[in-house]
């Protein structure tokens, strides 16, 4: 991927998570005692992608179209059908329980809802303490409560609250909690599952600017789930776009926000709202009709072609690859042509 | 792309830098000012005091850490707990310190009955039958002559001890089996919950009175077995009712992420959060045995005489309401008495275990 003229410094080149294929099926059965097999919901089907180290990949998509499977996935929280995510020059998919232990250290996630992600019995400092507690040699106990408040104060909260509960924080202050909780093992990779949907507009640009700022003291690797394209473009180097289980487009902020071909791509972006008065009618809005197919049930060829203006009879008989189509970044559309969308 | 098609994007993120006061504080070392400006507006009086720490104790532009210590030492550092925090309501309600007080009385007459009455309540004096309450016998006296004040005195032991040692019994049994039930689902899960089936269809009454039957002496033992036997169901579902709604919440899968074995799982995230439900249950299950002991031996099948029992109080009572109807009311009333103040401090520990409620 070419990542020319966007002005950021480009990340190094460095892999440091390869996914491959990656499907997840959760089976559907009928029946109590006997248990029949009757279908599977799809929710990830074949998502491959590479994280550089240092970069934030955004992972963008409507809601149910398996994002945040994608990162129970790479946490070992749910098993993966098939597929493989090299890390360290190991398939996280096939560590046997020793080793996944040692890789829980370096693969770390912040929830989307801080009010539940925080156990409301335990202190803060217990908290954020915990990683220590279950890798044991980590961190001395007696250093445990001053690094606990160095945490503490790195995510920009008062170091003397380690004895408040979480119920005692608002919603910012409490996913801040969650970071520093992620942050105490030093991982290099944080998966970041919607963090900052279930906050206030101000708050969200808090805690962004806050995991823009810890990225650079950790040198951590993002991936960011989001749904808000703008909070995405704000903190991502580059974006997959996510349809029904699949990698629609992949590309560096400005590919996917300026130059998008993939026609699920253009239509979102085309929702985004754009707070400029004097664009107001020049923007081409897609209203895409028609909900979300069932992942259970998902159509043939190109998963987007029940709700794309471009389709025709090839998208419903050829599953498109997610390939470079004479642009300059991969799309998985056969019709893939730059619309642009936002006026920019 | 020209110049202009750039200007966009860009102002939108400066828009997002600027709403978090990226401007440096003053005073504040500059590679800091980001995070201390941006804690939310609750905590501006915490934050001015880190940034006066920072401007007092720093010129180094210095680390986070020492900002810590600049605070650190000042501000005396809140101690909180759960318990702690639920004690601190508790004493706000009158309904739960009146049922504290009645419990505490209650079990104070169990562990040391001679503080109440200097008489033996098996000294009895044929003579003084069924006599009615006086001033000097406040109870007055039962069939056998003995004053019946000592003999409901001596009783609470019998009653309180078989609540207590059944439903300790049943809290270890429902917290083991809920949460295996729970927490691994599946097959285990089928067999414990089959397995309280059974028991869970035997009514409590009809039960004791068969498994009671079958049991040649029945003593305190023998009843509290027969009702452990018969309770357990009900707070197992409960313990493993909470084990699985408790088990799917963010913070467990943020344990499991940072690999917390099963054990620390339930130890530490599932049970606190889940136990609250099964400890006000119990706290009125320890009111519903002591009424069903009562129950049994009303009926026969529970403790025999010589036992001091309210239970057998009642029931030698039965034949004689009419004529003698303080035999029946003293024990009564104590009974009752008893449960109430085991149910009403259950409802409050309810409200008070919770820190949502609060």
């Amino acid at each position: 991927m070419a990542d020319e003229g966007n002005g950021r410094p480009a990340p190094e080149r460095d892999v440091i998570l390869k996914v491959e294929n990656l499907v997840k099926h959760f089976p559907l059965t009928q029946g109590i005692v006997f248990k029949k097999h009757v279908g599977a919901v799809k929710a990830v089907e074949g998502v491959s992608f590479d994280l550089y180290r240092g970069e934030t990949l955004g992972l963008v998509g409507e809601s149910g179209c398996g994002k945040s499977t994608v990162a129970k996935l790479l946490l070992r929280l749910e098993e993966a059908t098939s597929g493989s995510a090299i890390y360290d020059g190991k398939d996280i998919f096939k560590l046997p329980r020793k080793e996944l232990r040692a890789l829980r250290r370096n693969i770390q996630i912040v929830f989307q809802d801080p009010y539940a992600s925080l156990n409301p019995r335990m202190t803060v400092g217990d908290i954020v303490a915990e990683p220590w507690e279950i890798h044991q040699g980590r961190m001395g106990k007696a250093e445990r409560r001053s690094r606990v408040q160095d945490l503490l104060a790195r995510v920009g909260l008062d170091p003397d609250h380690v004895n408040r509960y979480p119920h005692q924080f608002s919603g910012g202050q409490r996913q801040r909690i969650g970071i520093a909780r992620a942050l105490a093992l030093n991982p290099d990779i944080i998966i970041c599952d919607e963090p900052v949907s279930a906050l206030d507009v101000s708050v969200q640009a808090q805690v962004v600017n806050l995991l823009n700022a810890l990225q650079s003291d950790f040198n951590l690797s993002y991936i960011f789930i989001a749904h808000d394209l703008a909070v995405v473009r704000h903190i991502s180097d580059r974006v997959a776009v996510m349809y029904l289980g699949k990698i629609m487009e992949v590309g560096n902020q400005d590919q996917i926000y300026d130059r998008p071909t993939h026609p699920y791509t253009q239509a979102l972006l085309s929702a985004v709202p754009v707070p400029d008065p004097a664009v107001r009618g020049e923007r081409k809005r897609m209203v895409l009709t028609g909900d979300v197919p069932s992942p259970a049930n998902p159509p043939s060829g190109c998963v987007f072609r029940t709700r794309c203006w471009k389709a025709q009879e090839k998208c419903a008989e050829e599953v498109p690859a997610l390939e470079n189509r004479g642009f300059d970044h991969p799309s998985a559309c056969h019709f893939a042509e730059i619309e642009r969308v936002v006026p920019v | 792309m020209t110049e202009d098609d750039r200007t966009k994007p860009q102002a939108t993120s400066t828009d997002m830098t600027g709403i978090d006061g990226d401007s440096p504080l003053p005073g504040g070392p500059p590679t800091d000012a980001p995070e201390v400006g941006e804690a939310a507006e609750e905590e501006v009086r915490e934050e001015e005091q880190i940034q006066f720490g920072a401007e007092a104790g720093l010129q180094t532009g210095g680390t986070t850490g020492q900002i810590t210590a600049a605070t650190g030492g000042d501000v005396p550092l809140h101690q909180a707990s759960l318990w702690g925090d639920a004690w601190k309501q508790l004493r706000k309600k009158p309904l739960f310190i009146i049922a504290a007080l009645f419990l505490v009385l209650f079990t104070v007459m169990s562990v040391a009955p001679g503080l109440f009455t200097s008489q033996d309540p098996r000294f009895c004096n044929l003579s003084f039958s069924v006599d009615r309450p006086s001033g000097s016998h406040w109870f007055g006296y039962d069939i056998q002559g003995c004053d019946y004040f000592t003999r409901v005195v001596y009783g609470t032991r019998v009653s309180l001890l078989i609540g207590l040692l059944v439903v300790g019994f049943d809290v270890v049994i429902a917290i083991i089996l809920g949460s295996i039930a729970g927490y691994y689902g599946g097959f285990l899960d089928a067999l414990v919950g089959r397995f309280a089936d059974i028991w869970f269809a035997i009514p409590t009454t009809l039960g004791g009175i068969v498994f009671l039957n079958l049991l040649g002496q029945r003593g305190l033992w023998q009843v509290s077995l027969v009702l452990v036997v018969l309770a357990w169901p009900t707070l197992m579902r409960l313990m493993r009712a909470s084990v699985v709604s408790g088990k799917e919440a963010d913070y467990v899968m943020a344990a499991r992420a940072l690999g917390a074995g099963d054990w620390r799982i339930l130890r530490l995230h599932i049970l606190p959060n889940g136990i609250a439900p099964v400890i006000v249950y119990a706290t009125i299950t320890v009111g519903i045995i002591i009424s069903a002991e009562a129950a049994l031996s009303f009926l026969g099948v529970g403790l025999q005489l010589p036992a001091i029992s309210w239970g057998l109080m009642i029931s030698d009572a039965q034949s004689r309401i009419l004529t003698s109807p303080h035999l029946l009311f003293f024990p009564a009333i104590f009974l009752s008495t008893l449960v109430l103040s085991f149910i009403l401090l259950g409802d409050a520990l309810r409200d008070a275990l919770d820190p949502r409620l609060r």
